[in-house]
């Protein structure tokens, strides 16, 4: 059970540094949708035997951050016809070295702090530690804003697999109405994307920084 | 021992045959047969040496020395049933050096003929180096750590697959593209002069030396093979027979492997090579990671 559990996180964590090395939009995208279908099938998973509730999370997790997200994602790429290479503004091999220490430093982390006996065992509290920095790392080191989503998208992954520990206290409706917030979220940020677009023929957020009439 | 060293020095020569088969393949041709190199290095032996003035002994030397290097660290690794040639505590350390000095070798004696191209291709494939070397030296502490050694012998019989075993192979699989210039970080068969390293390298050797750069790259083609099978597959609990076969038919997949990964990916652009290389350095460290943390875990 803690095997299969642990092998998901890992392939979750290895999709944080494949999305921070890929240098192309829509692989990025991909990457981040993938984690988060990783991260759906986890709760069923943890629970030692099923329950609808909990199914209805996995579901739903999957579906929206599967399919629902990465699709309005990729909308919003042919649409605002951005070019699709990523642009690094910490190169490829530094934000992939600094994901991995990151990584390795979860580890090593989640190896000092002094958890409940049953996640002892687990890497969902170092995972969801590389998983975080990796989002914050995203968020920080690209100019598009497309991948700066991507980031924000992973970053949430991290805070789910973080929640993860609580699944039989925290409520359906709690859950719900994150996944409702991102949905939003991407959708407020596909807009921003829209305007950005729309007032500077670019989705370079430098370009925001020089103030003008 | 002279055994062993006949074994090693006989079938080196077999692993580009079979990765050019299998390239030839895939491409729908026939292909040159799986003996060629045979037939090029006997051709290139019987053949005289041309130098240019510039050059000093080194220039004959190199290849040499590089050739004989490359030999030793292949007597240091155990293959299959058979206990390595030679065996000691450390030999780990002396077979990263044997490799390091066959690379100074050949790069010093591509210098040494004042050509500005060969320095370009020396230049590429010792800074390439720096992250391949570390690679490797990551995979061989992940093995160290994971075995409580730093024997090769006892190093190299892994006790048994898992995710660290898998990180392992992908990590050595790409060290040995990287390390023997294959495809997606050189292209052995180009000679554009901006995508060459190794072939740059080698452009103004002729005759026996330049048979023994063909053979020790091959040589070293084996010993990475021999590596990653051996790292990543318990044989301890098999009889010797059947370790020897497990042991061929995976360094038959790895050829094989090499030989699709070059008939399917393009060269990638000298920008991303880095990137690439550091992704088999973070999967060698991730191994390393797993070994750490794997009692524990």
């Amino acid at each position: 059970m803690t095997n299969a559990l642990n092998l998901f996180i890992g392939l979750a964590m290895g999709l944080n540094l494949l999305a921070l090395a890929s240098s192309r939009l829509p692989s990025v995208i991909r990457a981040a949708a993938l984690q988060g279908m990783i991260l759906g099938i986890l709760p069923l998973l943890i629970e030692n035997h099923f329950q609808w509730m909990v199914g209805v999370v996995a579901v739903g997790t999957i579906t929206v951050k599967g399919f629902v997200i990465p699709h309005l994602l990729r909308r919003a790429l042919r649409a605002a016809n951005i070019d699709r290479e990523v642009k690094p503004l910490i190169g490829f091999v530094p934000s992939l070295l600094l994901g991995a220490s990151a990584t390795i430093g979860a580890v090593a982390l989640g190896g000092t702090l002094p958890l409940l006996p049953e996640h002892a065992g687990s890497l969902l509290v170092p995972g969801s530690f590389a998983t975080v920095v990796a989002g914050f790392l995203l968020l920080m080191g690209r100019a598009k804003a497309i991948s700066q989503v991507c980031g924000y998208l992973i970053l949430e992954n991290g805070i789910y697999l973080f929640g993860l520990l609580l699944i039989n206290s925290t409520p359906l409706l709690v859950e719900a109405g994150i996944l409702l917030d991102l949905t939003v979220a991407v959708f407020v940020i596909g807009i921003i994307m829209d305007r950005i677009q729309k007032e500077f023929d670019t989705l370079d957020t430098n370009k925001l920084t020089s103030l003008r009439e | 021992m002279i055994l062993r060293l006949a074994v090693w020095l006989l079938l080196a020569p077999l692993l580009p045959g079979i990765i050019t088969k299998v390239k030839a393949w895939v491409a729908g041709r026939r292909g040159p047969p799986v003996w060629q190199l045979y037939y090029d290095l006997f051709k290139l032996w019987r053949k005289g040496v041309v130098l240019s003035t510039a050059v000093s002994p080194g220039h004959v030397a190199g290849p040499a020395v590089a050739w004989v290097a490359i030999l030793g660290a292949a007597l240091l690794l155990p293959a299959g049933p058979a206990l390595a040639p030679l065996a000691f505590r450390g030999d780990a350390l002396l077979f990263v050096y044997l490799l390091a000095l066959a690379r100074f070798c050949t790069s010093s004696a591509a210098l040494d003929t004042g050509s500005a191209f060969e320095g370009m291709g020396a230049a590429r494939e010792v800074s390439y180096a720096v992250i391949g070397e570390a690679a490797l030296i990551t995979a061989l502490l992940a093995l160290s750590v994971q075995t409580h050694s730093i024997s090769l012998t006892s190093m190299l019989a892994p006790p048994a697959a898992g995710a660290g075993a898998a990180l392992l192979a992908a990590g050595l699989f790409g060290v040995l593209l990287a390390e023997n210039c294959r495809v997606p970080f050189d292209d052995p068969t180009t000679h554009l002069e901006l995508t060459m390293i190794h072939e740059a390298m080698v452009l103004d050797h002729s005759g026996p030396p330049l048979a023994a750069i063909l053979h020790g790259a091959s040589l070293k083609l084996l010993v990475f093979s021999v590596l990653l099978a051996q790292a990543v597959m318990p044989m301890e609990s098999l009889s010797p027979l059947a370790a020897a076969g497990e042991l061929g038919a995976a360094i038959l997949l790895v050829t094989v492997g090499v030989g699709l990964v070059e008939s399917l990916l393009a060269r990638l652009a000298f920008r991303r090579v880095p990137l690439l290389l550091t992704t088999s350095f973070l999967l060698n460290l991730f191994a390393l990671l797993v070994a750490w943390k794997g009692g524990r875990l």
